[in-house]
């Protein structure tokens, strides 16, 4: 059998009749677009405000979609070369998309900088159309051209409401890129913990358009209904596990100004959006009409519950060693280095810290926890009828649930978008030539860093499913009550202990300290190391399986 | 005929009046996007108590009682109380809600089944339902609420209602934990399983 290559990838599922009717259509279509755009733009040249605004977006909305015909018309007839391009170029698309994406994250502080700037010289109440457009064009306000259209579009943004749904939808996509790359990587982890290597063919390379594939995949599947269920309560169900998810977002920092609200009860808003994330599978349990459905619920809207108990308590000790609910002064009380991360500070943060971890493992269904969704028990828990897009969804939750927490993690006890490097290291290269502001900018970054650690807690989160085994329910309310729940008490009262009578810099809090940063250091380093050992050597240690995909089809 | 929503108006005047009396206190004329957050956040409120009174299908009943708690969590975050807001989305949606949820998915075995009382039982409800909501919006309208300062009460803050709760009201806050405690007791002896005897010596309590 011979292997798979890209050239199986790539070859055509269409015939060539099917191809060349495709052509002409798009053809077809991209000319009359862009006639219909040309007319427009003769429409523009005529009119002024409203009339002139609607004939330039139709004229910009017929070009592109024309634009875009035409191109899918190119792209079809050549299709063997355009995919040979698009994968040898394939790396400097994905780092193109990177930088795409951060400019696009960077264009609403600018935006709004300028609308600040315009309203302040405005003097307050609301500023009207024809002022933005004379504060931009430099005088009269003509009704027409780009300062109109520049206006067009600022004036919005004025509106906090405005800007608000802005910073939904950027949540809502993040979190769906988050979810989509979360379950690729479940995927090739949990592969690769499995001496295989994972989805390996959608796209290319190493299969990383595949959650893009399942989701076009889900999308179009059949809507079941079931009988005998509640229909209304059926379809709400996954937006009554989703909403939570995201609204999780609201008040994570990606850093000290990247933050969508900086709510000063940030930390049990977080809280009490993890606690009514559990209505959402009790509903779906019981509206699917199944008593394994209804089993898989209670069982994991007990355990989440349960849960909630030592999670709530170890989320005490990061507020009392730093005195505020506010999530952006958790993180900057962990400025400054390696060592001032809330984890390093005393050994019952450090039991806090893990506590923390383990809670959120069980909140979000994870394994060791994941009876719920027993694949080998209970069919699929809560989730045995759903399908399609709602099935989507409810994954789509989790995965969000997953990175928040890890992210959360990251934040309260793990130095939130500080970078492990002490500040003064990189401190010379801030006011250099641009090479060296850019690297700083770089090594420094917030919500590189902030990501980075999310991250990395979430492969924690993807390495411990594939490791350990399930644990009965039983032990799972073992493990709740009789040993996490007097562990974080202890570690409570231990903090409580130390705030008190343990002064900031002294020996024993210095000495402390440094140990537990070297323990947390060496863990740190020690799991790359493994990870990096095992990639190297899997030829060695696993065999062909582990490197080659599989051949034929 | 179904009267079942009669049993549960009781709610629903609760519900209406919090939300009238939340409509007198947060000065909606002062930004028009913040009135009509609040109308739609009322809204949201009275059509789900509504909902909850006049559903005949328990589960719904509970899920509409969600969109009235959740309704009344953003009443509070409008009105800047966001700790309480917060505090609300935790122990009556993420607390009490899922206790109702387990206790009526648990019991509700004949499934579907529709509340029907007894045209006597009809009248008295209808009277004292009325008189409560009578007496309720009557005293909601007569008070006079004091208005908060415009950018948010500095007395509501985090740490201002914890300093206050150790101090001034310190009595109550112990009062309450204890009350706490006797309830979680005596959940945990009321769910103990009856231990029958024959095995009385054999088997282990969980």
């Amino acid at each position: 059998m011979r292997k798979f290559t890209a050239d199986d990838a790539l070859r055509p599922r269409f015939s060539a009749a099917d191809q060349a009717r495709a052509v002409r259509g798009f053809v077809t279509a991209g000319l009359v677009l862009l006639a219909a755009a040309v007319g427009l733009g003769l429409v523009a040249g005529a009119t002024q405000g409203v009339g002139y605004a609607a004939a330039v977006g139709g004229l910009v909305l017929a070009g592109l979609t024309g634009a875009c015909c035409l191109l899918a018309a190119l792209v079809i007839r050549f299709a063997a070369l355009v995919g040979r391009v698009l994968l040898t170029l394939a790396l400097p698309i994905f780092l193109a998309g990177v930088v795409g994406l951060v400019i696009l994250a960077w264009i609403p502080a600018l935006l709004y900088e300028r609308v600040d700037g315009i309203k302040a010289a405005q003097a307050g109440g609301v500023v009207r159309v024809a002022q933005f457009e004379a504060a931009l064009a430099g005088g009269a306000a003509a009704g027409r051209g780009p300062a109109y259209l520049a206006a067009l579009v600022l004036w919005p943004l004025q509106f906090q409401l405005a800007r608000d749904v802005l910073a939904v939808v950027g949540v809502v996509g993040f979190v769906s890129l988050v979810a989509m790359f979360g379950i690729w990587w479940e995927r090739k982890v949990a592969g690769r913990i499995q001496s295989r290597l994972g989805p390996m063919r959608v796209g290319g390379w190493h299969g990383w358009a595949q959650s893009l594939a399942d989701g076009l995949k889900l999308l179009q599947k059949e809507d079941i209904f079931i009988a005998g269920a509640d229909r209304a309560l059926f379809r709400l169900a996954p937006y009554v596990a989703f909403i939570p998810a995201v609204c999780l977002f609201i008040a994570l920092p990606f850093s000290a100004a990247w933050v969508a609200r900086d709510l000063e009860v940030g930390l049990i808003f977080i809280f009490a959006m993890l606690g009514v994330g559990v209505l959402g599978v009790l509903l779906a349990g019981w509206a699917s009409n199944n008593k394994w459905s209804m089993l898989g619920a209670m069982r994991e809207a007990c355990q989440m519950i349960s849960y909630e108990i030592p999670l709530g308590f170890s989320l005490l000790v990061p507020i009392m060693t730093v005195g505020t609910l506010r999530l952006t002064a958790i993180g900057e009380a962990q400025s400054g280095g390696f060592h001032t991360w809330l984890a390093f500070a005393n050994p019952f943060t450090f039991t806090a810290a893990v506590v923390f971890f383990v809670a959120t493992l069980a909140s979000c269904k994870r394994a060791p926890f994941d009876l719920p969704e027993a694949e080998s028990e209970l069919v699929a828990g809560y989730l045995t009828e759903y399908s399609g897009f709602r099935w989507a969804l409810f994954f789509f939750a989790e995965y969000a649930e997953m990175f928040a927490v890890a992210a959360l993690a990251a934040v309260l006890f793990f130095g939130a978008w500080h970078s492990p490097l002490p500040a003064h290291w990189g401190a010379a290269w801030a006011d250099g030539p641009l090479w060296q502001r850019a690297a700083h900018g770089l090594l420094y970054s917030g919500p590189l860093w902030f990501v980075l650690k999310g991250f990395f807690f979430f492969f924690v989160q993807l390495w411990l499913r594939w490791t350990l085994p399930r644990i009965r329910l039983d032990q799972v309310m073992y493990a709740c009550v009789q040993v996490l729940l007097p562990l974080t008490m202890l570690a409570l009262l231990g903090n409580t202990f130390w705030l008190w009578l343990v002064r900031p810099g002294s020996w024993p809090a210095v000495a402390v300290n440094l140990a537990l940063t070297a323990l947390g250091g060496l863990a740190v380093l020690g799991m790359v190391a493994i990870v990096l050992y095992g990639y190297l050597n899997r030829r060695r240690l696993v065999g062909p399986m582990a490197v080659d995909p599989l051949p034929g089809g | 005929m179904t009267y079942g929503w009669l049993y549960r108006l009781p709610l629903v005047a609760l519900l209406g009046a919090s939300a009238l009396g939340a409509d007198g206190a947060a000065a909606p004329a002062a930004e028009p996007g913040k009135a009509l957050a609040f109308y739609l956040v009322a809204a949201l409120t009275l059509g789900s108590a509504l909902g909850c009174a006049l559903a005949t299908n328990i589960v719904r009943m509970a899920m509409c009682l969600l969109g009235t708690l959740g309704g009344v969590a953003l009443l509070y975050f409008l009105m800047s109380a966001t700790f309480l807001g917060v505090i609300q989305l935790i122990v009556y949606a993420g607390g009490t809600l899922i206790v109702i949820v387990f206790g009526v998915m648990l019991t509700s075995r004949a499934y579907g089944v529709k509340l029907r009382p007894r045209p006597m039982e009809m009248v008295g409800a209808l009277a004292v339902c009325g008189a409560l909501l009578v007496g309720l919006v009557a005293a909601l309208l007569r008070t006079d609420w004091p208005v908060p300062a415009a950018d948010g009460p500095a007395a509501g803050s985090v740490a201002a209602l914890g300093s206050a709760l150790l101090s001034a009201y310190l009595v109550p806050f112990e009062l309450a934990s204890v009350l706490l405690l006797a309830v979680m007791i005596g959940a945990a002896y009321l769910a103990q399983p009856a231990v029958p005897e024959a095995a009385a010596g054999a088997g282990s309590v969980e």
